[in-house]
């Protein structure tokens, strides 16, 4: 597994505190980070990738700088949004899984042998052709994290993943998650989805409120929220 | 272009986008040199034949024309108004088989084929400070924020009918408002999604 590192990390928006002192290192294949709204959980995952530098401190995987070295960085960190209607950037499904490997250096041929791969394994087989804008919330989610895993990123971070899908399609997105062979950073409201994990982070006002195994971390977050 | 491409084996699926564009270009510098109605009956049958070929369903065959109709209607009518029936032949013969041949342009080759051809026909630019790559992005993600859009402004409306607010009661800023600010938001998250897949790097 990758190690992602947070050494004394803190961000502001302006004069507003998002988050301060953070440290931490997380080794372990499935990670969970929940927070209340607003408690600075987002921007502590949108780090890892470096959609947000820090305004003090350093992040580093596998001692990349996400600051400095920000390319390597997203070529080993994927990273999928709560909205997948916003990540999906071409107007067909297969186009869309093609277009992360662009710049892979890989024949015609090669590219759509493993888009053809890849949307089998996430459920979309079939739907290469298929106009993307016109799948259900649930084949979108799966289509952004398909168009993810096709690079083989070491690292997945995913920010509220099923937030918006029913419970069925959030179940089919939650087992996917669970069963990558990657190591996976899940930032959610979702707890149940969080049970089977090995390590649960709860995130309070711009803090590290506790650092746990999940039955720990999740029985302290329902205290907090009373 | 929209998810219109339909797969399919065919002799004209199979040309390349380019040789495709080139004949597209040749055939309608032919369309406006001609000057006789049985001419232009030829040149339909041609371009049907060409439907014919590519084996395009005639649903999808008339979906690329349907949008024309009011304006082909308009324009036959004021040539037989101020002109003569050959004239609102041709004029509209010219205007709906150059639209039926871009039609199968689109039908019968896949987006990024179309986007490729355009990057390498500005690849000759590149000297001049265009970047292709950026272009061809540019492009797709024009094509991809077409329905993206669309969905914004229907939640609006329905967010507004939902209100008791019909038609252009209220005001259009009523409208446009909350559809811009929502627009806004997506290019913002968009960028962001870019960003993290890795195309700026």
């Amino acid at each position: 597994m990758s190690v992602i590192r947070f050494d004394g990390v803190s961000h502001r928006y302006g004069e507003r505190r998002v988050l301060e002192g953070i440290q931490l290192e997380l080794t372990e294949h499935r990670i969970g980070i929940v927070g209340a709204n607003g408690s600075g959980k987002s921007t502590l995952a949108r780090m890892i990738n470096g959609l947000v530098e820090p305004t003090a401190g350093t992040v580093t995987v596998d001692e990349l700088d996400v600051r400095r070295q920000g390319k390597e960085v997203r070529r080993r960190v994927g990273f999928i949004f709560t909205d997948p209607d916003n990540q999906i950037v071409m107007p067909t499904v297969g186009e869309d899984v093609a277009f992360t490997l662009r710049r892979s250096g890989l024949t015609k041929e090669q590219i759509a042998a493993r888009v053809e791969e890849t949307l089998a394994r996430f459920g979309l087989a079939g739907h290469a052709e298929h106009p993307a804008h016109l799948l259900s919330g649930g084949q979108k989610q799966l289509l952004a994290l398909a168009a993810v895993m096709v690079a083989e990123p070491s690292v997945l971070v995913a920010d509220e993943p099923t937030t918006l899908l029913d419970a069925r399609n959030s179940r089919m997105v939650a087992g996917l998650l669970s069963n990558l062979g990657q190591q996976v950073v899940v930032v959610t409201h979702d707890l149940a989805l969080l049970t089977e994990f090995d390590r649960v982070i709860v995130i309070e006002d711009g803090l590290v409120a506790a650092d746990d195994t999940p039955a720990a971390a999740i029985a302290f977050y329902r205290a907090l929220l009373g | 272009m929209i998810g219109l491409y339909l797969p399919g084996r065919s002799l004209v699926h199979r040309m390349s986008a380019g040789a495709k564009l080139a004949s597209l270009a040749v055939a309608l510098i032919l369309l406006v040199l001609l000057d006789h109605p049985w001419q232009m009956g030829v040149a339909a049958l041609v371009a049907a034949g060409l439907y014919v070929l590519a084996r395009v369903p005639w649903r999808a065959a008339l979906g690329q024309l349907r949008p024309l109709l009011w304006i082909l209607i308009i324009v036959a009518g004021l040539q037989l108004l101020f002109a003569d029936w050959q004239k609102a032949v041709m004029v509209t013969g010219v205007m709906l088989i150059s639209a039926a041949l871009a039609g199968l342009l689109t039908l019968t080759t896949p987006v990024p084929a179309i986007l490729d051809l355009c990057q390498r026909m500005l690849r000759p630019l590149q000297r001049f400070g265009v970047n292709p790559d950026r272009v061809g992005l540019a492009m797709a993600l024009t094509i991809r924020c077409i329905p993206l859009m669309a969905g914004i402004v229907k939640d609006v409306t329905e967010a507004r009918k939902a209100r008791g607010v019909t038609g252009w009661r209220g005001s259009i800023i009523a409208l446009a408002a909350p559809a811009v600010v929502r627009a806004l938001r997506a290019a913002d998250a968009l960028g962001e999604a870019l960003i993290a897949r890795g195309a700026d790097d």
